[in-house]
């Protein structure tokens, strides 16, 4: 297959260093020849590809901007983005494995976490010799997790866990679950280990989307979490929030990468595809399609590349990352879409990526923030209202 | 082990080229640069055989500062060092080839590798060049190396087949596709390769033997020809297809 260029309509490319452009290459090939031949068998099967698991984490793709001393490269944020951009380009699952990996488990072990916690987990999960997940939402608490009622109650040199939680990426592969719940009515994070007594972490089966990532119910019962397996510097529903940021910061870019996929797609179908005569590509109405897809990518590739040099500089704000990853998985969705039209029934075939895609998105519109609760947090931010309650 | 590997700073096989004016070069603008794909087999020999038997790989390029960018790729695949040998000019095989020779010379490697051809001159001169510039033995389009001792065994491609040949080292190898699968560079090679030096130094110069007076695109592709769209154009496809295109 041949390698795919990209999408450079605004010779953005120019605004990246060296250093990030052979990033995003290594990663482009990575998935040009790692990812895309086995992506929709494991999508059709609804597995996790875990071969590319150690080849992640050989390459580098896990825990991206955290220090050399715990195995990382130290890279920056817009580096970092570019590798979910490509990671996503083949498949939001796969993207969705490294996010919670890198955004959501090594992320605040790194931020909140001890140094004995640290030294233990970042070297091994960089490595991807060890694997996390992320357990904040719950059945009756998802836009809201403030309300969440998992809970821990102090005992000697401890605590016990009781709870559940629900939609977990990675639970059932995850050798370490960073576990949000409230001790004594505070949010606080707790590292639960697989094969905790009490921890169990059934699969959730039956999903159109996101097939090829592992979703996960996490279920405690009296679990036994030692005092060195509760993060100490952090407390409040902030800690989780501060990991949210990172995440969808990379989803921001991810987005764009998904929607490059299915422009690609689009446009190459368009020009062979031979309707009345003529290539499809050359009627107005198709035209339009494209000419679309493209506008929005390169608008969303402008977006999440300054939201990167903002985060970079320290400078960024929650609600501007609020915004990329609205805007960003809002038309990566809907390009995905047009793409689908455009392909007709070849669209729905997994001989193309488009559809695969489109049903993708459906998950990524609605984790880590709903468009609505973007939608919310934006609106507070410019009116100084609320509109949550 | 001593291990060069000479890497060219060339276009991307998937960029639109354009002639220049004047008609004797490419129009290098808006063009991306890659390092020449038959290089990178050369540079993940080095690395393998330095992995299993230690010692130092070298990147070394001929050209301008541009080539840094392939020194750079070749630095975050795992070399030690690199270094560029000085021009702006466009060179000829030869005043590159007597380039390299003079700081390989200097080096004294056990082993030297190219690619078995640069896709821009598609010349695939160079490497045979130096070898010859050296009085070193060299073994071309090879796609499969063992070293044991002083003596090298390549299998060379050949029309329809293979060749095992041997030589002895020090010598140069050019080298195919399938010799290697080329690592990417990871992410920690790509951080690593900024400590890594540099070297510059001017290339050595020599009058050019060879001079390009004139280059052009080829004609674009006439229209195809439909014969027909059943089974009963059959006999004129073959027909056209043995007395006009003459290829069966
Ligand atoms: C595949 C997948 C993987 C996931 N992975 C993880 C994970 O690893 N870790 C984790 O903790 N969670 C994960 N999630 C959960 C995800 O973050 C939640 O689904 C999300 O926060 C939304 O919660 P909910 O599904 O309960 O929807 P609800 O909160 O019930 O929302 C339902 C609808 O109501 C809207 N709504 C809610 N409140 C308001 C309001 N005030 N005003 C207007 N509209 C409102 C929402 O926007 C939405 O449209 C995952 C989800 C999926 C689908």
């Amino acid at each position: 297959m041949a390698q795919f260029q990209g999408v450079d309509y605004f010779m953005i490319d120019g605004l990246l260093s060296e250093e990030e452009r052979m990033v995003r290459a290594t990663v482009r090939s990575f998935v040009d020849d790692e990812v895309l031949p086995i992506i929709e068998k494991h999508y059709r099967d609804g597995t996790f590809p875990m071969p590319l698991v150690g080849k992640m984490a050989e390459l580098g793709l896990f825990g991206t901007t955290l220090p050399a001393k715990y195995g990382c490269a130290e890279m920056n944020n817009v580096a970092y983005g570019l590798v979910m951009q490509e990671l996503e380009r083949g498949d939001s699952g796969v993207r969705s494995f490294a996010s919670v990996q890198s955004g959501l488990v090594m992320y605040p072990i790194y931020a909140f976490g001890s140094e004995e916690q640290k030294d233990r987990w970042l070297p091994a999960l960089a490595k991807g010799e060890k694997i996390g997940c992320f357990g904040l939402t719950e059945p009756d608490y998802g836009s809201n997790p403030g309300g969440m009622v998992t809970r821990a109650e102090r005992k000697d040199g401890g605590y016990l866990l009781n709870g559940a939680k629900m939609w977990i990426t990675n639970g059932t592969l995850a050798d370490i679950a960073v576990v949000w719940a409230k001790l004594e009515g505070e949010v606080r994070g707790f590292l639960v280990e697989k094969g905790t007594k009490g921890y169990t972490a059934p699969e959730m089966k039956g999903k159109h989307s996101l097939r090829a990532s592992v979703t996960s119910e996490l279920v405690f019962q009296d679990c036994w979490i030692p005092e060195s397996n509760i993060l100490p510097n952090i407390k409040g529903l902030k800690g989780p929030l501060m990991c949210l940021s990172q995440a969808r910061y990379g989803i921001a870019w991810g987005a764009v990468g998904s929607a490059m996929a299915t422009y690609d797609a689009a446009l190459n179908y368009a020009k062979s595809r031979i309707q009345f005569g003529k290539p499809i590509a050359s009627f107005q109405l198709i035209q339009e399609k494209l000419v679309h897809m493209l506008n929005e990518i390169t608008k969303g590739q402008l977006l999440a590349l300054q939201l990167g040099r903002l985060k970079d500089a320290g400078t960024v704000k929650f609600t501007q990352i609020s915004l990329a990853k609205r805007n960003n998985v809002h038309h990566a969705l809907e390009i995905a879409r047009m793409a689908r039209e455009i392909l007709g029934a070849n669209g729905i075939l997994d001989e193309y990526p488009v559809m695969r895609h489109a049903n993708n998105l459906e998950s990524v519109k609605t984790y880590e923030g709903t468009h609505e609760m973007h939608t919310l947090i934006l609106g507070e931010d410019i009116t100084g209202i609320a509109a949550f309650h | 082990m001593k291990l060069i590997a000479c890497v060219n700073h060339v276009p991307d096989t998937a960029a639109k080229i354009n002639v220049a004016a004047g008609g004797t070069s490419i129009d290098k603008n808006g063009v991306n640069f890659v390092i020449n794909p038959y290089d990178e087999f050369a540079v993940e020999e080095c690395l393998r055989l330095k992995e299993k038997n230690g010692g130092e790989v070298v990147a070394v390029s001929v050209g301008s500062d541009a080539h840094k960018e392939t020194l750079r790729k070749a630095l975050a695949m795992g070399a030690d060092k690199a270094v560029l040998l000085k021009t702006d000019d466009d060179r000829d095989s030869f005043g590159i080839a007597s380039a390299l020779a003079g700081y390989i010379k200097e080096q004294s490697p056990d082993l030297v590798l190219f690619g078995k051809q640069s896709v821009d001159g598609d010349d695939a001169a160079v490497g045979g060049m130096v070898a010859e510039l050296l009085g070193l033995p060299s073994v071309t389009v090879v796609v499969g190396l063992a070293i044991d001792g002083s003596s090298v065994t390549a299998e060379r491609e050949i029309e329809g087949g293979k060749e095992t040949v041997k030589a002895s080292l020090p010598c140069v190898i050019t080298a195919q596709k399938g010799l290697n699968e080329p690592r990417y560079p990871s992410l920690k090679g790509i951080m690593g390769a900024k400590s890594k030096p540099i070297e510059e130094r001017p290339a050595a110069t020599v009058p050019a033997r060879v001079q390009v007076v004139g280059m052009k695109k080829p004609a674009a592709k006439a229209a195809g020809k439909i014969v027909g769209t059943d089974a009963t154009a059959v006999p004129e496809l073959v027909r056209l297809l043995h007395e006009e295109a003459k290829v069966i």
